[in-house]
């Protein structure tokens, strides 16, 4: 086990090292050159080589690599052009918020899905088989920000239920702690901030969690409709286990491993669709901060988001490939 | 007794026995068109494939379908709700007096333009380097293993989004951006594919008769890959035209100047509390488009498949 969790993170530092090379190379190759973007139309040639010094940007393409590289690895993304703080900084402030959002939806997902797929998959042909594979298609096929648009023109517009945009009231809550808001005011005792906070956070949750809900809806389904031919569970029901014992301690157990795997190749889906829905919701997560940060070239802050989704994506997935073998003893890693 | 007499009845006999259609001769051609279309006839394909349909046709005939230019601005009629049939503006005006209905039209012609050209170029590259990958093993399997490990380790979107930010707003780049992530699902699939049908009988048979690598892999691999391509491209086809839907929402699609569903969402959420069917109307489009490729996706899947939709002996 401990071998293999070695050599996995020896596999996966060329891939690191190769994406880290392919973000810099899109900023090398973008049309324009960023020091002529940034400064105004009345910046003199001396103005534009000087910043281009600056910048760093005079110096030849494997030089400005090497050292973009070490410093990323010292934890140094460079500085905002826009803002002049350290990107770093900027997005580790952020992703608390991003982390959020994702777990609360992720939860959502779970908590909606995995059952739906149980029972439709045990009852293959039911009513319940049929309501779930229409959630199944539904989730798959809406666009998640155009859910949240009609979900605040529903929920927040007409009914007036729940707020559209924002993390928080403003001025409710106590100092961050750990940076997630509603954990920090658990921790502070404060309920009334932690209600406000969940009030703000379910509608882009609902909004991010449907396309995996459904997802995971169909996986689960067909992943149990697959068990449910097993020897085993023959064997359990001849025994005289009763059926619920059956589907949810035998059936749904051997069915975790699909329904994990998905969750991992689904959480990229759900990093980016967290861009467009903090964007949407106008959630003060890192997703926001990457397109406001498109929208104003601030190049330094585009490839640091970039990069940390990217690595976040990595590692979720390096850890999901660890999470199989305790799940499921058959999977050996000594081969 | 001349050539034109040949055909006589009794030659006509002759050929129907080697005839694949001598098992049911007298059977009618409608009914022999039926029973070819029969596994067809389900009603996820029926109800997805009528939708795909409806789109193309919209898409083709859009000039003449639509009731107005979807560039015609008249601000006098800004923001109009609605007017079903007794208002010249069916579905209402955006905020400089487009009809809705009519980008809507013109939209559908975008999105499948760009969906379809993605789709095709992403196959065309994925089930290439995939076959080849498959097929040859070795160095050339490792370094493609690795181009599609360090491609697909980006969050999907996420990648378009950088390119989209980087190069700027064009439907060359746009397109470029979204077959980057696309073709790997293929890739995937052609090399497993290829892999096991190098070493099976027909693949060393050709070889010996003195068939080149790549006639094998023209004529003996791609050939058997057609079916999961068909599949992996009807879903593509439909991420694809969710993605750019986002992409143009956030600003980063095709140029303001075309219609696109994403960028009249774009509008919509900035309408939101004045005027709600300029998000509803193109999202729902959106919806309903995926909705009914997905559909047709997983019914062609049932049917070239049939291990996926082993019905289930259930319980209770």
């Amino acid at each position: 086990m401990l071998s293999y969790i070695v050599r996995r993170i020896l596999g996966t530092i060329p891939v690191i090292l190769l994406i880290s090379l392919l973000v810099f190379m899109l900023v090398q190759a973008a049309p324009g050159d960023p020091a002529d973007l940034l400064l105004s139309d009345e910046a003199t040639k001396e103005d534009i080589d000087d910043a281009r010094k600056r910048w760093g940007l005079d110096q030849p393409i494997h030089v400005q690599y090497g050292k973009f590289l070490i410093a990323a690895l010292q934890g140094d993304l460079g500085t905002s052009f826009r803002y002049t703080d350290p990107v770093v900084t900027m997005i580790v402030d952020r992703l608390p918020a991003t982390i959020e959002l994702a777990v609360v939806s992720i939860l959502i997902a779970l908590i909606v899905g995995v059952p739906l797929g149980v029972w439709a998959g045990a009852r293959p042909n039911s009513w319940i088989d049929n309501v779930g594979s229409f959630v199944g298609f539904f989730g798959i096929s809406m666009p998640n920000f155009w859910f949240g648009i009609m979900l605040i023109l529903v929920v927040s517009g007409y009914f007036n239920l729940l707020p559209s945009a924002g993390r928080s009231t403003y001025g409710v809550g106590g100092p961050p702690i750990t940076g997630f808001f509603i954990l920090d005011n658990i921790i502070h005792g404060d309920w009334n901030a932690v209600r406000d906070g969940i009030s703000y956070i379910i509608l882009p949750a609902v909004a991010l969690g449907t396309n995996m809900m459904g997802i995971l809806m169909r996986v689960t389904r067909s992943s149990v409709l697959e068990v449910m031919h097993e020897d085993f569970v023959r064997t359990a029901r001849a025994k005289g286990v009763r059926d619920t014992v059956v589907l949810w301690r035998h059936v749904v157990r051997n069915a975790l491993i699909p329904i994990i795997t998905v969750v991992g190749l689904e959480l990229g889906t759900l990093l980016s669709g967290s861009i467009i829905v903090e964007t949407v919701f106008s959630w003060p997560g890192s997703g926001s901060l990457l397109i406001s940060a498109i929208t104003s070239r601030d190049y330094p802050l585009i490839t640091g988001t970039v990069l940390t989704y990217t690595l976040a994506f990595v590692i979720i997935n390096f850890i999901i490939d660890i999470l199989y073998g305790t799940i499921d003893p058959r999977i050996r890693f000594d081969k | 007794m001349t050539n034109s007499a040949l055909p006589t009845p009794d030659a006509q006999n002759v050929t129907t026995i080697d005839d694949a259609q001598s098992v049911m001769p007298d059977l009618p051609r409608r009914a022999r068109i039926l029973k070819t279309l029969r596994p067809w006839l389900k009603p996820k394909i029926v109800l997805g494939g009528t939708v795909v349909f409806m789109l193309v046709f919209i898409g083709i005939f859009a000039p003449v379908i639509a009731p107005y230019d979807p560039n015609g601005q008249n601000l006098i009629n800004a923001l109009r709700a609605p007017g079903w049939f007794s208002e010249p503006h069916f579905l209402g005006t955006d905020h400089v007096g487009r009809d809705i209905l009519s980008r809507i039209i013109y939209g559908a012609r975008i999105s499948l333009v760009i969906a379809a050209t993605v789709v095709v170029i992403s196959g065309v590259i994925g089930i290439g380097l995939g076959a080849i990958s498959g097929f040859f093993a070795g160095r050339t399997d490792f370094l493609i293993q690795k181009l599609v490990e360090v491609v697909w380790a980006f969050p999907p979107l996420l990648l378009a989004i950088a390119i989209m930010a980087f190069f700027g707003q064009s439907l060359l780049i746009l397109i470029v951006a979204l077959v980057v992530q696309r073709w790997i699902p293929y890739c995937r699939v052609a090399g497993g594919q290829a892999l096991s049908l190098r070493t099976r009988d027909f693949v060393d048979a050709a070889r010996s008769l003195g068939a080149s690598n790549t006639r094998i892999i023209t004529r003996h691999v791609l050939p058997n890959l057609i079916q999961a391509a068909m599949v992996i491209g009807t879903f593509a086809m439909a991420t694809a035209i969710i993605a750019e839907a986002s992409l143009s929402f956030l600003g980063l699609g095709v140029p303001p100047a075309i219609p696109t569903w994403g960028s009249m969402l774009a509008d919509g959420r900035t309408y939101i509390s004045t005027s709600w069917w300029l998000a509803l109307f193109p999202g729902l489009c959106i919806f309903f488009t995926v909705l009914g490729i997905n559909m047709l996706g997983d019914g062609m899947r049932d049917l070239f498949d049939p291990r996926l939709k082993r019905p289930g002996q259930g319980m209770g």
